[in-house]
């Protein structure tokens, strides 16, 4: 498979042993760390996927950050979107990740079965073929994400108000990516030496969004593709940036991601969306201008407020639910082996909190490809 | 010919279900003719002379298809139907000999739809040596099942002294499957067109009873054999794992894979490991025996590309893991959930 094969094979061992050499220099063991954060779930999935926590030195540990837009979705939106999806004239239309993920009373996948007429698309496009298929019901998509696909449900958006397609809408849950990375700095028990930038986001905003965490919080990051090499060669740049005593923000991905971003992207995001004062994340609680809302130009087009479903409208629950750890595992505090609950009652197949529902979340990557039996795994 | 003689009836409808002229005809021009029993009773009557043989046992499977969509490049509903099932019995050391067929047909359903699906069951019990001995036919209203769903159970014989079974798995055996992997549900994927994809990838749906009988021929020690099915290779090396309290570690360079279905898959987000297969399984042979059983399959036409991919392990009991092309590993666990519904 061309241009994918030439960043998995062979085995890196020159990279490899300048990132033990890195750590060496740095001082990092395996009692005491270096500990970079990769912020995206889709480098989680590829760090166990590829094995690459096995294949670094001991002294440089991952964790896993908040990138996981299903992983974050908090229960209440869940809970939303379940009742959006129960109105007889609704057919809900979502990615299929965010089909199982558990709600206060039910999830998605639950609700279908329980009659709702909920479909799996693939793009919001797919949403809006639908509505013009079926003029007699009400479409809702379920968008979420971040900004990686924030820009294709501003265009669908758009181009349903160029059709006048009336029976369309989107439930907005589309999130960003810096203040997250802002709230996890200022917490006082933050133990990150550097970050790993997420690739496809970055792809959309560019890397001059992330300037704040060189210039104020003195800490490195490098944008990062998503194939092993990639992941590795950005690591190293990390440790390099911390052996000279350097905290900027560099751009592995080069290839694919403009120091600006996607102009056009940007133009249509900006055209659709507005920040919102503030939004929930699992695990981490509301955070100050962490998503975005359709403005009120395009407010045909809302489902919050066709719907009557605004953010807010109901309670809102910040609190992990009782016995799990996801807040800790999701702040890089806890590793997801810790939590009582893992493997135990939250498994893949039983999801209690949203790390285990997705392949990208940290808790489902652990278990998928590491697991309890870890130690047993050479 | 068969097209014109059924001309009249263009769609079936709940009469061909009423067990009236309309079913008779129906079983007559579409069935009847492709699978030519020999008698009409209620009930097929089979010689039982090949269980005389002192110590054969019977091996008895069923196998229910809602493929969707019902053809697709490689196959359609009524070759699948076929060839699960003589799966099922080849796999267990059988030699496939009759199978039963019940169809539930969705009222609507264009009959020169159900005489292609006959006619291609009827070759692919050709192909695989059976006989489709004894049927039955259902129709029912809109909304009640879609298009076309077929039941099949099988019979075969095993032989004397053949005795395959996941739990004699021992560490060391040798893991090898008969071809690529992932071809049926990549297939399937591009066939429904919901993805905006082209690919030029066939369904590996093929009967195995004759790769099973030449392993077993060259490599009597044959350990298991589990065709990669729903949950693909990772979910049969699981079951494995587990039935025999062994390890099982293969390796990811070794695994082939068409780029075709890697290419599907990377743009998915699908682990090849888990698409569903429908004419390659999974074999565990001594290792001593591993060079025969290889060489044996790839001198059958379902066996071309027969390839080692691992080995049994006394370490990680109960546990796949992968060797990844850059030497990390990585747990390979059972599927979660369905990756793509109606698959077969």
């Amino acid at each position: 498979m061309r241009y994918a094969d030439e960043f998995r094979d062979p085995v890196p061992r020159a990279l490899l042993a300048a990132i033990a050499e890195r750590c060496d220099a740095i001082g990092a063991t395996e009692a005491a760390p270096v500990r970079i954060m990769e912020i995206c779930g889709g480098h989680t999935h590829a760090i166990f996927r590829y094995g690459l926590d096995r294949l670094t030195p001991p002294g440089l540990e991952f964790i896993h950050g908040p990138g996981c837009p299903v992983c974050v979705l908090p229960m209440s939106r869940v809970d939303e979107c379940v009742t959006l999806a129960e109105r007889p004239e609704v057919i809900l239309t979502t990615f299929g990740d965010a089909m199982r993920v558990p709600g206060a009373r039910k999830s998605l996948l639950q609700a279908k079965a329980d009659g709702a007429d909920v479909r799996m698309v693939y793009s919001p496009l797919d949403a809006l073929a639908l509505a013009r298929r079926h003029p007699d019901r009400e479409v809702v998509f379920f968008g979420l994400g971040f900004e990686t696909t924030t820009p294709s449900t501003a265009l669908t958006i758009l181009q349903a108000a160029a059709d006048g397609q009336a029976n369309f809408s989107v439930f907005c849950n589309h999130i960003t990516v810096p203040p997250p990375i802002k709230a996890l700095l200022d917490d006082p028990h933050m133990l990150l030496d550097g970050f790993v930038g997420p690739g496809h986001v970055s792809m959309v905003i560019g890397v001059r969004s992330y300037d704040f965490i060189a210039r104020d919080y003195r800490k490195p990051i490098v944008v990062a593709g998503f194939e092993p090499l990639d992941l590795l060669q950005s690591v190293l740049m990390v440790l390099t940036q911390i052996a000279e005593g350097r905290a900027e923000v560099e751009n592995q991905y080069a290839r694919v991601v403009p120091e600006h971003g996607n102009p056009v992207s940007l133009a249509a995001v900006a055209e659709v969306y507005e920040p919102r004062d503030r939004f929930e994340w699992r695990g981490l609680g509301e955070i100050d201008s962490s998503g975005v809302r359709i403005r009120e130009q395009y407010a045909a087009w809302d489902a919050e407020r066709k719907f009557v479903v605004g953010y807010g409208a109901g309670p809102r629950a910040a609190a992990a639910p009782d016995g799990l750890a996801c807040d800790e595992v999701l702040k890089g505090r806890l590793k997801p082996t810790h939590c009582p609950k893992f493997g135990v009652e939250c498994t893949p197949a039983t999801p209690l909190g949203a790390l285990m529902v997705s392949s990208e979340g940290a808790c489902a990557a652990y278990h998928q490809f590491r697991g309890a039996r870890l130690e047993s795994v050479a | 010919m068969r097209a014109e003689r059924i001309a009249a009836p263009q769609r079936v409808t709940l009469a061909h279900g009423g067990g009236g002229c309309a079913m008779r005809d129906l079983v007559e021009t579409v069935f009847l003719s492709a699978f030519e029993p020999d008698g009409l009773e209620d009930q097929a009557r089979l010689s039982a002379a090949a269980l005389a043989e002192t110590d054969a046992r019977l091996a008895f499977t069923t196998d229910g298809f809602v493929v969707d969509p019902l053809a697709f490049p490689g196959g359609d509903i009524g070759r699948i139907a076929v060839c699960g099932t003589v799966n099922d019995l080849a796999v267990g050391g059988a030699r496939p000999l009759w199978l039963s067929a019940a169809f539930i047909i969705k009222e609507g359903l264009e009959v020169v739809v159900l005489a292609q699906v006959a006619a291609s069951m009827r070759a692919a019990a050709d192909e695989a040596g059976v006989r489709i001995v004894t049927g039955d036919t259902k129709v029912v209203g809109r909304g009640s099942a879609d298009r076309l769903f077929v039941t099949t159970a099988g019979v075969g014989v095993i032989p004397p002294g053949v005795e395959l079974a996941a739990a004699r798995v021992r560490p060391g055996d040798v893991a090898i499957v008969n071809g690529v992997l992932g071809d049926h549900g990549a297939a399937i994927l591009a066939a429904r067109g919901e993805m905006a994809l082209s690919a030029s990838i066939a369904s590996d749906c093929r009967p195995l009873g004759a790769l099973m009988a030449a392993a077993l021929a060259a490599a009597p020690g044959l350990r298991c054999a589990r065709d990669a099915t729903r949950g693909g290779l990772a979910s049969a090396l699981n079951e494995i794992a587990a039935a025999a309290g062994v390890g099982v570690e293969i390796d990811e360079a070794a695994v082939p894979l068409r780029d075709e279905v890697r290419g599907v898959c990377e743009i998915l987000g699908l682990d090849p490991l888990y698409l569903a297969n429908e004419g390659t399984l999974v074999a565990f042979a001594p290792a001593e025996e591993a060079d025969a059983a290889i060489a044996a399959m790839r001198a059958t036409a379902a066996g071309r590309d027969a390839v080692a991919i691992g080995r049994a392990t006394a370490t990680h009991p109960g546990t796949v893991v992968m060797r990844t092309r850059l030497g990390g590993g990585r747990i390979v666990d059972m599927l979660v959930g369905e990756q793509l519904p109606r698959i077969c």
